[in-house]
């Protein structure tokens, strides 16, 4: 090959052009829909449709649960892929099936469970509720459980990911200079996978916010009750469309708001 | 909506009938398609079930429907203010209301008075949806406010709900009582306070297949057709 002015770029680091179309069209399938969404929002008036009593509710609920689901993840989803990682045991696969399940299960199938387990009438709920009278459906408990439920295996997944690409070696040479497990762990293991763990917190919320079909079903649907953001789309746009492509626009600007921060900062640590 | 646009993308024959219908129509319509099928081979029913609102809203969007049959006048009447409609509305049947508990009623509820009962779990369809206004008219006749806990999408999930015991008490058609007889027990509603649900038909004047559509609006509304309604606890008008 004669060799190439330094001007034009080297061939290596330009994609073939069918991969950029289709990678294009994939862009395509994401973000026209979201155009049509931004075309019929009523612009004038969304300060008013925002401003109701219902949104307010909702956002407040959405909060809640997503915060609160992200946090539950954090506790017992980062042992829970430490074990998965690092513990060799019969039926582990099994397990990390169960764990990953909520990913593809569709969610109302998840609520339908969740109702048939711990409902008042359910396996494990019937006891819980004669012995402390605590009802999950149709309380902010359920929905906290119900988001939990379908986002906690996106931290599972992804902090295990890290554990698993993670070089022993260093947690080894800790051990060896006199530190004991849990120090490794805390000064050694969990710092070196903290991009995991913080791309593992942004999937969790932005999943647990945008939660609809475990929550209507386990948790039914009651303003500042249980109705969080998407309940109270799928009501408005049967009675006020304008109030639900309002509500809409405010879901899809705080996730994305959430997405492209945080990510950009995982990314560039990681 | 992925339906209908699966349909579209499909391109129909001529003898498809694509017919939206209220929920609580699922039952009887389903049985309504087989017979009719079983005369007309050359024609295809699809039936496309949900909320009546949400069935509103799919034909505003402009979804390929041929016929409409909502729960409510209400839903019909703003079809019509669109002039979405091909020819009047027609009332086919007519539904009552009832007090649904799970079997054995366990809560021990008695009438329209337990739903102020705040120690009680009590779901009612969203009010949107015709089953939840007619819930709502009822209540207000009886001059309850109802502490309600939790606001369901449609009558099918409300049932459910009432049916695994995790809610005490709704308020759902007499029809739906009778389609999970045996799990759920239906306590009527005094005559005075009740509310007559009436389920209007008519063709869609964008109906891809208007004669289609007008020869199936003549079956439901034939002596065969009201006898299929009749089997599944619908009055005849």
């Amino acid at each position: 090959m004669s060799p190439t002015p330094r001007t034009t770029r080297d061939p290596r680091s330009r994609p073939p052009v069918l991969l950029v179309v289709l990678a294009g069209v994939g862009i395509a399938l994401f973000a026209v829909p979201l155009i049509g969404l931004v075309g019929r929002v009523p612009w004038a008036r969304l300060p008013q449709l925002l401003a109701t009593e219902i949104v307010v509710d909702a956002l407040r609920l959405s909060l809640i649960a997503s915060v609160s689901a992200t946090v539950i993840a954090l506790l017992l989803g980062i042992p829970l892929a430490y074990v998965l990682a690092r513990l060799e045991f019969p039926g582990r696969a099994l397990i990390r099936g169960i764990v990953s399940l909520p990913l593809v299960l569709p969610p109302v199938v998840a609520g339908a469970a969740l109702l048939f387990a711990l409902g008042r009438r359910g396996l494990v709920g019937e006891a819980v509720y004669e012995v402390t009278g605590l009802l999950l459906p149709f309380s902010t408990w359920g929905v906290i459980i119900a988001t939990t439920f379908v986002a906690m295996p996106f931290m599972v997944i992804t902090v295990e990911g890290g554990l698993r690409g993670l070089d022993q070696r260093y947690e080894g040479a800790a051990a060896t200079l006199g530190a004991g497990r849990w120090t490794v762990l805390r000064k050694v293991t969990l710092p070196m996978i903290a991009p995991s763990i913080l791309s593992g917190l942004v999937l969790t919320w932005a999943r647990a916010f945008g939660e609809f079909g475990a929550t209507i079903t386990f948790a039914g649907n009651l303003q500042a009750e249980t109705q969080t953001l998407p309940l109270a789309v799928f009501v408005t746009l049967e009675s006020d469309r304008d109030a639900a492509v309002a509500i809409s626009l405010l879901m899809v600007v705080v996730s994305l708001v959430v997405l492209v921060a945080l990510r950009d900062r995982w990314w560039r640590s990681g | 909506m992925l339906l209908l646009s699966i349909t579209a993308c499909n391109g129909r024959s001529n003898e498809e009938v694509l017919v939206s219908a209220a929920a609580s129509l699922t039952d009887a319509f389903s049985e309504i398609e087989a017979v009719y099928e079983e005369t007309h081979a050359d024609v295809d029913v699809v039936l496309n079930f949900a909320g009546s609102s949400t069935l509103r809203e799919q034909i505003l969007e402009g979804a390929p429907v041929d016929v409409f049959a909502p729960a409510n006048q209400a839903t019909m009447d703003e079809i019509v203010q669109t002039d979405m409609h091909l020819g009047d509305p027609v009332v086919f049947a007519t539904n009552l209301l009832q007090i649904a508990v799970a079997a054995g009623n366990p809560a021990g509820v008695t009438g329209l008075g337990d739903f102020a009962d705040q120690g009680l779990l009590i779901g009612l369809c969203a009010p949107d949806v015709p089953c939840g206004d007619f819930a709502r008219q009822i209540l207000a006749n009886a001059g309850i406010v109802a502490a309600i806990d939790t606001n369901e999408p449609d009558v099918r999930a409300l049932l459910t709900k009432i049916e695994v015991g995790e809610l005490d008490a709704g308020i759902v058609y007499a029809t739906d009582i009778l389609a999970v007889e045996g799990s759920v027990e239906g306590i009527d509603i005094p005559e005075a306070l009740s509310v007559v649900a009436e389920y209007p038909i008519a063709v869609m004047a964008d109906a891809p297949n208007p004669d289609g559509a007008a020869a199936f609006v003549d079956f439901v509304l034939s002596d065969e057709g009201h006898a299929v309604l009749d089997d599944y606890g619908f009055v005849s008008p």
